[in-house]
């Protein structure tokens, strides 16, 4: 399998009044042809930043990007590349669906300019194609009457209506990668099982990575092949989702993993992560767990952990040789 | 928007401006002092024929009877003070002059406040925003009739660049069209400025981006429908406000428009003549708003007028 | 924004909160002493001014600022600087009544229409948005013009140009809070309706009235002054602010002083108002204050 996009070492950090938020601190992970890669964290993890910051959404400054790259498939490193290039890139090759649908569409515009509107700014088709080709990217996710839709406004759909306009909008131009930033939090439990479904058969038909970011355990074991779990701006743990959900290396996950209800294990009772996660602005050398740690050490508060890689890949930033079940 | 909201904004204008008229006949009946006590060589028979000719003498219900009669046919009725010329002459006179330095001004508002905030919104906290917010805090917090005798004096007195009076020549226009444009032009900095950074920190404007948009695309697709709603919405007081704000420019700037002889007529208690310039004043800002709220309403798809 | 929170989980109560917010504004506490500061001198006026009202000083007409006249004479030889304080009484005063007139007429409004609901809130509302499509500033310069220039009259009239806006938040301020848990509780505890209004609403709706009362402050002035600039409000011997504007505005040519003094206090007390204002609704509505 071909990788789509190979993020190495990404360092980026925000330069505010208050100090240096290192919102993303030296991240790597790798995703293939036709998978999906789950990115699991609480909130302020720097999940959705890292994402958004080497496609470059963010406005620099306040953003800085220290360091690292961000490979695509035929060797363009983002970070290196020129706003042009960047833009010929985004919405194209690379889309992307966010969180809120109630808010990611503009109110102002009809659903058919907005889906038009990749396809010809990225002059794959004239206005007349766009429109064919927009009904149909309608229909395929599920919206009944498509060309009537077309010519409505955002807010006279509902939320999982929305999703899916968002969805069939990203998918116009066939992109290779599919950035989903929580694209199913604020949905009811129905509606978000509908997308996930929607998203694994889309997946199926073209091809796509889908890179899926959410805080929901549950949602990654449904739709994820491979996990990364982040932490503070960090990679915890990255692996299959068997790996890292039943052979847990990282303290972190494991609490994680704890604090989520499981059918599948006998977790006794569900137990929360102490304590509240790090100010960003004031982490030290060591591991950004460290204080939260039910198996702290000295080295922990000093020495950042190294990466340590089982032959699979399955992978783990921590001090501890083998985590205690 | 349908069709049966217009008829219905349209319906209600109807008993307002009846009320209207209502109001501001009576006011002017009740007031003491009438149209002809201010002429020194009137003899009581002169005045008296003078109240007979204009039917003042009529019980007062007949009176507004009979300007209603008029009124619904458009006629305002004869002056008292200018002698054989009737109401609508002199309206058809001032008015043009009066609209004329109105829309002016509110090219000049528009003009600069749209340039000055879509710049100092593209690049917040930089001098292209420093420097027009500050020009607009001057600009609401100067009243017309300070910013105007202050630009007669710098420009028209001091520098002698341009004339303090008059409305003759086109640059006579200038003067007069700035002083009361300025402080719509710093409102609508500030709204412009406000409405645009409001939308560009949306998140469909974030969407917009990640589908690979340019900047400029987003600007102008993206961001200025929804971005200059508040403009749109400020523009029913604005007019207001610059038909108000005429009364003092053309004080200033010795101007023969209506607002000029709206007070005139007013001082002098030539009652036709007040009546008729203030329910077209009325008319207007009704018109005015009417065309706000329609314009409101086609730029924001969600508005639904009921 | 995370300072706000850390004040408020002292347990602080919304006014702790509003007056640690406005202390952090700069400009709004300048524009508050120096507010302060005026209401002062003018309070004090007949006391500190340094020359009578109508004291004409002939050998002195027109004279620049100097020592003796700080702010120059008039054509009349009298003494700017203390006409501009007696004008700054009447100014203020017409701004503080007509405001009074304003939240008295726009708070009982709106109250009502909020508390009684309904139908007769329906009709109210409906009522509030066609007057509001009315100028009221003619009504206003008839009604000046008719009835002699009355200051009373005139205090009364601004106020009553400025309730509508007034009434609409209280309604709003009413609705909201009629909604809210805790009138629920008080409720359910027993609390009479009277004492509801008058310990959990009026306190509690305070904030948006006292906001909107600050922005209508300069409105007003500058409306009366508006007014005395067409000739319209305040007449002579008496001067407000706009009257002086007026008489310098005659005399620009020559003695330039008669309009810049008078223009420059009027227009930084509008200033400090608006900043004032802002600096309020900042204050009191963290949500809507900007980071």
């Amino acid at each position: 399998m071909k990788p789509v996009l190979e993020v190495k070492d990404l360092v980026a950090h925000f330069y505010t009044r208050r100090g240096v938020v290192r919102a993303v601190d030296g991240v790597s992970f790798t995703i293939h042809e036709g998978e999906t890669v789950g990115v699991v964290g609480e909130s302020g993890s720097g999940k959705t930043v890292c994402q958004l910051s080497y496609l470059r959404l963010l406005p620099e400054p306040p953003l800085r990007i220290l360091g690292g790259s961000a490979l695509l498939e035929g060797g363009l490193d983002l970070l290196k590349a020129s706003p042009n290039q960047l833009r010929s890139i985004r919405g194209n090759r690379v889309s992307m669906i966010f969180q809120e649908p109630m808010t990611s569409l503009n109110p102002y515009l009809t659903v058919g300019t907005q889906l038009c509107e990749p396809l010809q700014i990225h002059g794959l088709l004239s206005r007349k194609d766009a429109a064919i080709q927009a009904t149909a990217a309608l229909e395929r996710v599920g919206i009944a009457d498509a060309s009537a839709a077309l010519k409505r406004y955002p807010h006279e759909f509902s939320g999982g209506m929305r999703q899916r306009v968002m969805i069939a909008m990203a998918l116009t131009t066939k992109p290779k990668l599919l950035i989903a930033d929580e694209p199913t939090t604020a949905l009811d439990v129905t509606v978000q099982a509908q997308i996930l479904q929607l998203l694994r058969d889309l997946q199926k038909e073209t091809g796509m990575a889908i890179l899926f970011i959410t805080h929901d355990l549950g949602v990654i074991a449904s739709i994820a092949h491979r996990v990364v779990v982040m932490y503070a701006g960090r990679v915890m743990e990255r692996g299959t989702v068997d790996e890292v959900f039943y052979q847990t290396q990282h303290p972190y996950t494991q609490a994680l993993l704890r604090s989520t209800p499981r059918l599948d294990v006998d977790q006794g009772k569900l137990s929360s992560i102490p304590g509240s996660p790090p100010d960003l602005t004031r982490l030290g050398d060591g591991c950004p767990f460290y204080g939260r740690c039910a198996y702290q050490r000295d080295a922990c508060v000093r020495v950042y952990p190294p990466l340590r890689l089982t032959p699979t890949q399955h992978a783990a930033y921590c001090h501890l040789e083998g985590l205690p079940r | 928007m349908g069709l049966g909201y217009l008829l219905k904004r349209l319906a209600i204008m109807v008993p307002v401006f009846f009320l209207v008229v209502t109001m501001v006949f009576f006011m002017i009946r009740f007031a003491p002092g009438g149209p002809f006590d201010g002429e020194k060589a009137v003899s009581p028979e002169i005045l008296r024929n003078l109240n007979e000719k204009y039917h003042l003498n009529d019980p007062l219900l007949v009176q507004f009877g009979n300007y209603l009669k008029d009124l619904v046919r458009g006629d305002l009725g004869p002056s008292f003070k200018y002698a054989n010329r009737t109401v609508n002459e002199l309206i058809a006179d001032s008015l043009p002059v009066s609209l004329e330095l109105g829309v002016t001004a509110l090219i000049w508002a528009l003009l600069i406040g749209l340039v000055a905030g879509g710049l100092a919104s593209m690049k917040p906290n930089t001098v292209w925003d420093y420097v027009p917010m500050s020009f607009s805090i001057l600009g609401i917090c100067l009243p017309t009739f300070v910013i105007g005798p202050l630009l007669v004096l710098v420009f028209g007195i001091w520098l002698e660049w341009l004339p303090v009076a008059g409305w003759d020549a086109p640059e006579d226009r200038i003067l007069p069209s700035l002083t009361l444009g300025f402080a719509y032009a710093a409102f609508i900095s500030r709204l412009t400025r406000g409405g645009l950074m409001e939308i560009r920190s949306q998140d469909f404007i974030r969407t917009a981006r990640a589908k690979g948009l340019s900047e400029a695309r987003i600007l102008i697709v993206h961001s200025l429908r929804g971005g200059l709603l508040p403009v749109v919405s400020y523009l029913g007081p604005a007019l207001a406000g610059i038909i108000s704000g005429a009364l003092v420019t053309e004080t200033i700037f010795n101007i023969p428009g209506l607002g000029r002889f709206f007070i005139q007529s007013a001082v002098n208690r030539d009652y036709t003549v007040v009546m008729g310039t203030a329910l077209l004043y009325f008319t207007l800002i009704f018109v005015c708003n009417f065309f706000v709220d329609i314009m409101y309403a086609l730029l924001d798809p969600r508005v639904k007028y009921e | 924004m995370s300072s706000a929170v850390v004040v408020a989980e002292k347990g602080n109560s919304l006014w702790d909160d509003a007056v640690a917010r406005l202390k952090k504004n700069r400009l709004a506490v300048f524009s508050l002493c120096l507010l302060a500061f005026e209401l002062v001198i003018c309070l004090l006026t007949p006391w500190i001014a340094p020359y009578g009202f109508e004291v004409q000083d002939l050998n002195n007409t027109l004279s620049g600022p100097s020592a003796a006249h700080w702010f120059g004479t008039d054509a009349l030889g009298r003494d700017l600087f203390t006409r501009v304080l007696y004008g700054g009484r009447i100014s203020i005063m017409v701004g503080l009544l007509a405001s009074g007139v304003s939240v008295i007429v726009g708070v009982i409004y709106g109250a009502v229409a909020g508390f009684v609901g309904g139908k007769l809130d329906n009709l109210m509302m409906r009522a509030v948005d066609v007057l509001y499509a009315l100028p009221f500033i003619f009504l206003v310069i008839i009604l000046m013009v008719y009835f002699g220039r009355n200051i009373v009259l005139m205090f009364i009239a601004l106020g009553l140009t400025q309730w509508l806006t007034m009434a609409r938040i209280t309604r709003g301020q009413v609705i909201s809070l009629r909604q809210k848990e805790f009138v629920d509780a008080a409720h359910t505890m027993g609390v009479t309706g009277g004492t509801i209004v008058r310990r959990h609403l009026i306190p509690n709706a305070l904030g948006p009235v006292i906001v909107y009362l600050t922005l209508t402050i300069p409105t007003v002035v500058l409306e009366e002054a508006f007014l005395s600039f067409l000739g319209l409000g305040v007449q002579a011997p008496m001067a407000s602010w706009g009257t002086l504007i007026k008489d310098g505005v005659d005399v620009m040519e020559i003695a330039p002083w008669l309009l810049l003094f008078p223009a420059a206090t009027l227009s930084l007390t509008l200033f400090c108002l608006n900043f004032l204002g802002d600096g309020l609704r900042d204050a009191l509505d963290p949500k809507g204050a900007k980071d």
